[in-house]
């Protein structure tokens, strides 16, 4: 290398910040704490270390398929407001590091967390990379107004690998955990959609307000609401699950459902009246409603050493 | 001998090879606690290398 190609800044001479920015550090908390529940709650023991261990391995396999995602997006993500700050748009990292880095990290959260955990955890893990960055970006999401219906089953697989590293196996209760985040994600979205108007729409992406219009996305996240409130409720009659539980879910599921509702009865005059406020208000309370779902199931395991919080 | 003055450009990825540095190191930690926690806590380690060893031999009471 001539010295004088080192004394050119280089575009995506990036500070390790923007690298791990590529790893949606938001979307791995929730990753980390939904996948940290389906650990706790799943009958059997594990070394502490190995489950920290285990936990790590699987939000690092997040944020790979994060990464790899943002790879693929690239183009759309200059486009979309929502999206324009990311480390490859903003020019800080090469698309061409981003995609070594989703694939050297998904390789590398897979092996170590069979070596540490199971066979079974690490092919889910391996299963939800897969899902998200090939199944959801670079098929469904430009392809079909189902892209996050779809889609969403990849953020729904953690708590079930949290629970197999445990168990070494699948069960009714993981499947229901599976099943909340995988019908949450719609509503949830689609709010999103809402109020989030042109981004989608400019940068061709085949959301349901595009294609089919807000009346019909309005009356879908009714739906899909609708269709979310027994699984979620179901699922306090579970073994992992009690009274408590119960009465936290009923009452948050009641909440969501007159929320969507609201936006099922609006119009979009009178949603851009006050800017959205009802859209926005239910997509900032369906991250609260996923974070209480899950955290009212830690409920059972921490009062059951004192005989309580179960049926 | 007086150290020639860092380049620019080592100055601008300082901070990034610092991070890498520490989790190379966390890395190495996190396979070490592996390992003993897999050694200490497993199922017996020893097992049949063609040698008779009298504690490996399975117990013949009650035959």
């Amino acid at each position: 290398m001539s010295d004088t190609s080192i004394n050119k800044p280089e575009t995506g001479d990036a500070q390790f910040s923007d690298f791990f920015a590529l790893l949606k550090p938001r979307v791995m908390s929730l990753v980390i704490f939904t996948a940290l529940v389906g650990l706790l709650v799943a009958p059997g023991s594990i070394h502490p270390f190995v489950a920290f261990c285990g936990i790590l391995f699987v939000a690092i396999g997040a944020g790979a398929s994060g990464a790899l995602n943002m790879w693929w997006d690239a183009d759309i993500d200059r486009i979309m407001r929502r999206t324009q700050k990311r480390p490859i748009p903003a020019g800080k990292v090469t698309p061409n590091d981003a995609l070594a880095v989703g694939v050297a990290l998904s390789g590398f959260s897979v092996v170590l967390l069979w070596l540490a955990t199971n066979a079974l955890a690490a092919g889910l893990l391996a299963f939800t990379i897969f899902f998200y960055a090939v199944v959801y970006s670079m098929w469904l999401k430009r392809s079909t107004p189902q892209n996050i219906v779809i889609g969403g089953a990849a953020g729904a697989f953690p708590p079930m690998i949290g629970w197999a590293i445990v168990t070494g196996g699948i069960s009714l209760e993981s499947v229901l955990m599976f099943a909340i985040i995988f019908m949450w994600t719609p509503p949830h979205f689609w709010a999103l959609a809402l109020f989030m108007k042109s981004d989608y729409d400019d940068a061709g992406v085949p959301m349901l307000t595009v294609t089919h219009g807000r009346r019909t996305t309005r009356n879908h996240l009714l739906a899909y609401t609708l269709l979310l409130a027994p699984v979620a409720v179901g699922l306090g009659f579970s073994a992992i699950a009690g009274p408590i539980y119960l009465a936290i879910a009923v009452a948050l599921n009641a909440w969501f459902i007159k929320g969507a509702i609201e936006i099922w009865r609006r119009d979009e005059m009178q949603a851009e009246a006050d800017n959205y406020k009802v859209e926005k208000a239910f997509f900032k309370f369906s991250l609260l409603y996923l974070f209480l779902h899950f955290g009212a199931l830690l409920v059972k395991p921490a009062l059951s050493p004192f005989g309580l919080g179960g049926w | 001998m007086a150290f020639s003055k860092d380049h620019e450009l080592h100055t601008r990825r300082f901070g990034r090879n610092v991070s890498l540095a520490v989790v190379l190191v966390g890395l190495i930690g996190i396979v070490f606690g592996l390992t003993v926690v897999k050694v200490t806590s497993g199922q017996p380690m020893e097992a049949f290398d063609h040698a008779p060893r009298l504690h490996m031999v399975p117990s013949e009471e009650g035959n």
